[in-house]
């Protein structure tokens, strides 16, 4: 799979923060099909996302650092986006929930 | 050393598949519409982060481009959705 040597500094943190990462994400996910209510679902996957998304990033810096010899910093740019959008996207969203939930009272958000 | 970096790359991929599948059953199992939207906002980002995991297993960097792009697009569609569902149209005259 991987040819290519990483040096000892590299392989270590960025292995154990794709551990945390895939775990972190993947807990999220399965507390979206856990939960009980829509507003309780809102909260799991923020954290798979943003706590996951930068784990994995900060791994990629690492190991494409290590690779190319030079300090890579461009995998920022998706931390930054990341960590921008998704409060914005989660708020509209539970937005158009409350707006739901108050024109259709008898469907109701359970 | 690069034994442990390999099983830790292949568990990390497994882990955002299996994350993509359980959020596709919420897509399917949802009841309400906003279930949906929340769903395919973590499945958008999962299939992002194993964009980047190919990236780092391969070493190469046109997959960072790739997932950049997912990342914009799919803001841009959980955003237009959920507007959508709050006012039943995207751009409003």
């Amino acid at each position: 799979m991987s040819e290519f040597a990483l040096p000892l500094w590299a392989a270590l943190p960025a292995g154990l923060l794709l551990l945390c990462g895939g775990l972190l994400a993947f807990i999220g996910s399965l507390g979206l099909l856990r939960m009980k209510t829509f507003y309780a679902r809102m909260h799991p996957p923020t954290m798979g996302t943003t706590l996951g998304t930068g784990c994995v990033l900060v791994a990629s810096m690492l190991v494409s650092s290590a690779l190319l010899l030079r300090p890579v910093i461009h995998e920022l740019l998706i931390t930054l986006f990341v960590l921008i959008t998704t409060p914005v996207s989660a708020m509209t969203l539970t937005r158009a929930a409350l707006h739901r939930t108050r024109m259709h009272p008898d469907n109701r958000v359970e | 050393m690069n034994a442990f970096f390999e099983f830790a790359a292949n568990f990390a991929s497994v882990c955002f598949g299996a994350a993509m599948i359980v959020a596709l059953i919420r897509i399917f199992l949802g009841p309400s519409a906003q279930d949906r939207v929340l769903a395919f906002d973590t499945f958008y980002i999962n299939g992002m982060l194993t964009l980047l995991m190919l990236g780092i297993r391969s070493g190469s960097s046109v997959y960072f481009d790739v997932a950049l792009l997912i990342a914009v697009f799919g803001f841009i569609g959980t955003t237009a959705l959920a507007k959508f569902l709050l006012r039943g149209e995207v751009i409003e005259p």
